[in-house]
């Protein structure tokens, strides 16, 4: 049955994010973004939050709060609403933890999960994206092969959130690359295995502080129990689904910041005698940013509420991803036109979510619902 | 609990309305464009026997908390089959959403009961004139009061059903008029005007770019007399007037005129996307964007903003059945609707080249059908205006 409305649990949630991302995180932005590092209290605040741990399951130390992508989009949302590289920061352990909890054996389960209950931020990733203009999860280059009972991966992987401080990551590889998405597999690998190498910090245009690393794989020899979900493997297409949610989801978040931002400007900023906001070019530019911060929302939701219903809504979240790329992108630049000349100005923040929202239409993989 | 899943009791029941646009609409769908002003009396019939027979579909009610968001779904099976048909059945229409808001219970009896059986009726409202359109504050028709009656005095334009309601059937007209125009809006009071109402005359009927099936028609007021219970609601100038009633019917009428855009929109989509089937033109959902041909660019964008305007839609409809003030969300779904649907019945013209240029199919009738929805019930720009006032948190003196 249609529904908007969100359940009890989602809306305390939503107003327990949001706060913090007012309160905590959108001050530290600009800061962030200029010195490329996440205060390490910031990082400690948002794991009260439980944003890791709340889904860990109770057996291994977490609360055994149920997976819902719609909640999780509501939590990406708001996150990024106060800033995109804190966010993808505070939320890329669940980058191991989801497809663990979701796709791993019991084994995986008892091996990996427990770590990261651990007290304070527990860093932890997965490497999807590729360094290719055109990269597609169909068609990934790095492989796994399946050599005398263990997997080589060879290939190269970019844009792996943290990867340098993380002691595992996930990695995704195509087994069969004749198999589109149903031949990708995931590999949980240890940072120090041979022929793993981390190249520096890579220097973006946005997500300026958010680590991301270009990690190469030689002949890098894995045990076949790393392989996620043994020997049945797992199921890509789902976690490629809920991860172009949550993007799609963090996506809306910055557009939210954008429009809002720029609505209060307009308020404020008097010319020709009144407030620009009441003369139509800029009113009008505002009205569709706003009607596009809520289309994005609700083709976020729409993915996340079938995956909910156990789809895996691949062309939903394709859709909700593709959609909120570029929308995000709009509405940011539209921000940063209707400050005009302020907008250019590294004093507002509007020039960092216009950086920010240029990766959602570059990047994949760099979060989860 | 966010859930976008249609229960299969609206899916069964709009299969059904899905079935008669096919049936019914589709194959006069040509006809009644090339041959404007040409009447569709048995479709009418067959429209009006359909919601006057207990055992058939569109007597078939769904759940009252789900009225509005039905009313969406079924609105858009229908403009899927043809939305100037859609618009030319024969129903209470807009004159009838007036006198619901404003009219007293009384008032709802004696002009909507007509409805219940009979031969076909239509109820048409008469706003806009030839020097007024969205800015209907500025109604220069009168209403005077004379003894017992009401005399009104003035043109009306771009009335929908004009025609059926003033001279083709035992219809009404409520119009607009102002008992004081010293008290602008607040002086604009509607008025139920029965039809062959002597002074009230169809002057002339349109020809239009789309939506040709129904009647467009110009009326003229002279020294009509209304006895004094045709005015809807109260004759007492308050702000909180008639003027505020109708102005609350755009709220749930916003959403159905997108929902008419989105039925447009959808048999484009659906044509270009057969058509590509059949010449075996590949469209590859999840590949890389970088991947993606120009027709896949463009296909999937058609789709997707399509997909937007509904959810759109269906949230300001809910919100309505949710008895939520929807006056925001209504005019984002309409506005929204109103020019991604004008877009996408364009870009369906281009992908398919001379086939969609040419009559002999009718997805350039549905380029033509559909712009009318970024125009009537508020343009695009209206409902831009109310949703910034909305956002600021702006009267209508601040930002007009």
């Amino acid at each position: 049955m249609i529904s908007f409305d969100l359940n009890d649990e989602q809306k305390m949630v939503r107003e327990t994010v949001a706060a913090f991302a007012v309160e905590q995180i959108r001050p530290a932005a600009r800061s962030v973004d200029e010195s490329g590092a996440i205060p390490s209290d910031l990082l400690a605040k948002a794991c009260e939050l439980g944003l890791v741990v709340g889904c860990l399951p109770e057996n291994v130390g977490g609360y055994g709060d149920p997976r819902v992508a719609v909640t999780g989009a509501i939590v990406a949302e708001e996150l990024a609403y106060g800033d995109l590289s804190c966010a993808l920061h505070a939320l890329a352990p669940r980058l191991l933890a989801f497809p663990v909890i979701e796709m791993g054996t019991d084994v995986q389960r008892a091996r990996y999960l427990p770590p990261l209950a651990a007290d304070g931020f527990v860093v932890a990733t997965a490497a999807m994206m590729e360094p290719a203009f055109d990269f597609d999860p169909a068609d990934m280059k790095t492989t796994a092969q399946h050599i005398s009972g263990d997997y080589v991966i060879n290939g190269e992987k970019c844009y792996v959130p943290l990867a340098a401080e993380s002691k595992t990551i996930l990695v995704y590889a195509a087994g069969s690359p004749d198999r589109g998405l149903a031949g990708v597999e995931g590999f949980v690998v240890p940072r120090d295995s041979p022929g793993l190498k981390i190249s520096g910090r890579e220097k973006n245009m946005g997500l300026k502080g958010l680590a991301t690393f270009e990690v190469t794989f030689e002949k890098c020899r894995v045990a076949a129990e790393n392989r996620l979900g043994g020997e049945q493997g797992m199921n890509f297409a789902r976690l490629l689904s809920e991860s172009r949610v949550a993007m799609a989801a963090m996506a809306v978040g910055v557009a939210r910041a954008a429009f809002e931002y720029a609505r209060d400007y307009a308020k404020e900023r008097k010319a020709f005698g009144g407030p620009i906001a009441t003369k139509q070019a800029i009113a009008f530019m505002l009205a569709d940013m706003a009607i596009e911060v809520d289309a994005m929302r609700l083709l976020a939701w729409e993915a996340a509420s079938w995956l909910d219903k156990g789809d895996d809504a691949n062309k939903q979240s394709y859709q909700a991803r593709n959609y909120a790329a570029a929308a995000a992108l709009s509405v940011a630049d539209n921000a940063v036109q209707i400050l005009g000349g302020h907008g250019y100005i590294r004093e507002h923040p509007v020039e960092m979510w216009l950086r920010n929202a240029r990766a959602f239409g570059v990047v994949e993989g760099l979060a989860i619902v | 609990m966010i859930d976008f899943e249609l229960e299969p009791q609206f899916v069964n029941l709009l299969n059904v309305y899905h079935a008669s646009a096919e049936q019914l609409m589709r194959p006069i769908s040509r006809q009644y464009d090339e041959n404007e002003h040409e009447e569709p009396w048995p479709f009418w019939e067959a429209s009006w026997t359909a919601s006057h027979n207990p055992a058939s579909v569109s007597s078939a009610q769904p759940p009252a908390v789900s009225r509005n968001l039905f009313t969406c779904l079924s609105t858009e099976e229908l403009c899927w089959g043809d939305a100037g048909l859609f618009l030319s059945i024969p129903n209470p229409g807009l004159g009838g959403a007036a006198v619901l808001a404003a009219g007293t219970s009384e008032q709802k009896t004696r002009f909507l009961s007509r409805f219940r059986g009979g031969k076909p009726k239509w109820a048409a409202m008469a706003i806009t004139e030839p020097g007024c359109g969205s800015d209907s504050a500025a109604i220069t028709t009168t209403a005077r009061r004379d003894g017992d009656d009401w005399v009104i005095n003035g043109t009306k334009i771009f009335c929908t059903a004009g025609l059926m309601s003033v001279e083709k059937s035992e219809g009404f007209v409520v119009v607009w008029a102002t008992v004081d125009r010293s008290a602008g809006r607040a002086g604009i009071k509607p008025f139920v005007v029965e039809h062959n109402t002597p002074g009230m005359t169809v002057v002339r009927v349109e020809n239009k770019l789309g939506i040709r099936a129904s009647d467009t028609a110009m009326l003229s007021l002279e020294n009509c007399r209304v006895p004094l219970h045709h005015l809807l609601g109260s004759a007492e100038v308050t702000p909180a007037g008639g003027f505020k009633d109708v102005m609350a019917t755009f709220d749930a009428t916003r959403p159905i005129v997108a929902a008419m855009a989105i039925g447009v929109g959808r048999a484009a989509l659906d044509f270009v996307r057969d058509f590509f089937q059949r010449n075996n033109i590949p469209i590859r959902y999840g590949i890389s964007p970088r991947r993606l041909t120009a027709i896949e660019r463009d296909f999937m964008d058609m789709e997707v903003q399509l997909k937007a305007a509904r959810l759109l839609t269906w949230r300001a409809a809910w919100m309505l059945d949710a008895g939520m003030r929807n006056n925001l969300e209504a005019s984002m779904a309409k506005a929204k609707a109103g020019r991604a649907v004008t877009l996408i019945t364009q870009k369906a013209v281009e992908l398919l080249g001379p086939l969609g240029y040419s009559r002999k199919e009718l997805v350039e009738k549905w380029m033509r059908d559909a712009k009318i929805n970024d125009i009537f019930e508020g343009t695009q720009q209206i409902n831009l205006m109310i949703i910034a006032r909305r956002i600021f948190g702006y009267s209508s003196r601040e930002l007009n």
